[in-house]
């Protein structure tokens, strides 16, 4: 296996968060409302998780270092892992498990509705994250995967909804995702692959 | 590792110190006080001596607030059967959008907000406009302790003792004229030392405004807080003059009040000018009219853990409909929420 150190460190950072918040709720630590903040920092940690996962190829190109490849299943898993949590916390706290109001709630609320269809975007993802597949889907798998983007865009789209008061933090996961969004552009990113090929 | 659990700090009003036996005490810690030398120690000091709720902070209070203390009417009223919200989750958790978006951002930021001295501008139709030195405004009443449910527009509540005086009794005072329909209320722009009137990403424009009817706010259970929790107002809550209207949603209590205004037309409202579909002029709390991005069927009562999340039914006017359920009536509720 190639980098070890890397790929076993990168593992360890997104595993750690979510039992660490468990515990701060546990303790207390998270305030009197504990499953409001989980559900907005597993919420908020899924969409980072997509778009770091989404700048690993850009970094490989400007930079031909082969570990940033070599997470990219494993970031893209976690982010849907994040998303699972997120979602779970959602039926715990604000539905108290009644599934019934769930039907609901996607029926009147469009930014559940949109969280669910960035959920449901992401999980062939998740499914098709193995060799097997990949084997499989050969030429369709890269076509199934541009669904990222999608993830993505509801993703952002999901959280713009629910912004109340100040939109700085989104603002700057939306620039996050137009920087990438820009670099998908064929022109931009063959530049950036060549210039460091060059050198 | 020690893994250390805290214990909870419930607090059922029967836990509430009787004021006999705290009456008691104050006048024994007055008297040790005055043995000691009281006059070294500063007023503040002498005026928390005794906290009447768990956890509570001292806090600084004005000199005026402090000679209130000894005839405030203590538990004027009541919330039966309520357990009071521990004052830190009251004082570390809340929505002023002045300070900051996130809920712990007002704690950590509204303490350098200078609230002594303080004016309030009364002003449009009243017999006596004026700028008023709060203390002015306060002095010729006593102040009153009163346990209030706090419903939140976000679904969660709390129960807060609030130490205040009825909005009707001031506003008496300053002679409303026969064309006072509405009361509009501003909270104070301070861009230097609220860092959310800073930011350039800020959905609201300021200053912060509500109002209400002029039946709502001469509504007996309508209050002018000055204190909670037995103290001073934390800045965060709203120092040093905030409007507490129990069956109302949180947003229509305004704080840290800089001007009060009586109208012919109805006043300018913050959320419901910035999305009238989600936020309307009136805010009863109503159970049977959603907001359109969380169901306001049930609330969270803080403080809410995550293998319990506390939830229970809202009930409509937050459960004060036997007294104010008839300032509405003829009225649709689902229209005019
Ligand atoms: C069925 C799927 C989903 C449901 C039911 C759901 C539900 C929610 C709810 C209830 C909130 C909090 C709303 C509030 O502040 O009142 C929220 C916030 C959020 N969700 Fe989701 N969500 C879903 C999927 C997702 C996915 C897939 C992502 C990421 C790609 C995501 C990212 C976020 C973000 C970033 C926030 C904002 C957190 C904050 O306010 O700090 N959600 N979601």
């Amino acid at each position: 296996m190639k980098h070890p150190f890397w790929r076993c460190g990168v593992f360890v950072a997104a595993l750690l968060p979510p039992p660490y918040w468990l515990y701060q709720a546990w303790t207390f630590a998270l305030g009197p409302d504990p499953g409001k903040v989980l559900l907005e920092r597993l919420g908020q940690g899924s969409l980072v998780l997509l778009l770091l996962t989404l700048c690993l190829t850009p970094l490989q190109r400007a930079t031909h270092w082969s570990g940033w490849a070599l997470v990219r299943r494993q970031l893209g898993l976690w982010c849907f892992a994040y998303a699972c949590l997120h979602l779970s916390v959602y039926l715990l706290v604000v539905l108290g498990l009644d599934f019934a109001l769930l039907g609901d709630e996607l029926r009147k609320r469009p930014y559940i509705l949109v969280g669910a269809l960035a959920w449901c975007s992401l999980l062939p993802l998740a499914l098709t994250s193995n060799r097997f597949s990949m084997r499989r889907l050969g030429r369709r798998w890269k076509q199934l995967h541009r669904l990222a983007y999608a993830a993505l865009g509801l993703g952002l789209l999901h959280m713009l909804w629910i912004v109340r008061s100040d939109l700085g933090q989104w603002t700057l996961y939306g620039v996050w995702a137009l920087l990438l969004l820009a670099l998908r552009l064929p022109g931009v990113g063959r530049r950036l692959g060549r210039g460091r090929a060059a050198s | 590792m020690l893994i250390q659990i805290p214990p909870r700090s419930h607090c059922p009003s029967s836990e509430i110190t009787p004021e006999s036996v705290y009456l008691s005490r104050r006048r024994f810690l007055g008297v040790a006080g005055t043995a000691l030398g009281a006059a070294a120690l500063p007023a503040w000091a002498l005026a928390d001596d005794a906290p009447r709720y768990p956890g509570v902070e001292p806090g600084r209070p004005p000199a005026w607030f402090a000679q209130k203390l000894p005839d405030t009417r203590w538990q004027a009223v009541e919330a039966p059967g309520e357990a009071i919200t521990p004052y830190r989750d009251a004082s570390h958790y809340n929505n002023f959008y002045e300070f900051g978006p996130d809920k712990g951002d007002p704690a950590a930021n509204a303490g350098q907000l200078p609230t002594e001295p303080w004016t309030v501008r009364i002003d449009g139709e009243v017999g006596k406009p004026g700028q008023y030195a709060l203390e002015d405004l306060i002095r010729p009443h006593a102040l009153e302790e009163r346990i209030y449910r706090l419903r939140c527009v976000e679904a969660w509540s709390m129960v807060i003792p609030w130490l205040g005086l009825p909005l009707a009794d001031l506003l008496t005072r300053v002679e409303p004229t026969g064309k006072a329909r509405y009361v509009a209320f501003e909270t104070l722009v301070d861009p230097e030392h609220m860092p959310g009137q800073r930011s350039h990403f800020a959905l609201l424009d300021w200053p912060y405004r509500e109002g209400l009817r002029i039946d709502e706010a001469m509504h007996p259970l309508t209050l002018l807080a000055v204190g909670m929790y037995g103290r001073v107002l934390p800045n965060q809550n709203g120092a040093p003059l905030r409007l507490v209207v129990p069956w109302k949603y949180g947003f229509k209590s305004i704080k840290s009040i800089v001007r009060i205004s009586l109208t012919e037309q109805q006043p300018y409202a913050t959320w419901n000018r910035r999305a009238p579909g989600e936020y309307g002029f009136y805010a009863n709390v109503n159970p049977g009219v959603d907001h359109p991005r969380w169901t306001q069927k049930r609330e969270r009562r803080l403080p809410s853990s995550l293998f319990s999340p506390n939830l229970r039914d809202t009930l409509p006017f937050n459960g004060y409909a036997e007294e104010v359920a008839g300032l509405y009536a003829g009225m649709d509720l689902t229209r005019d929420y």
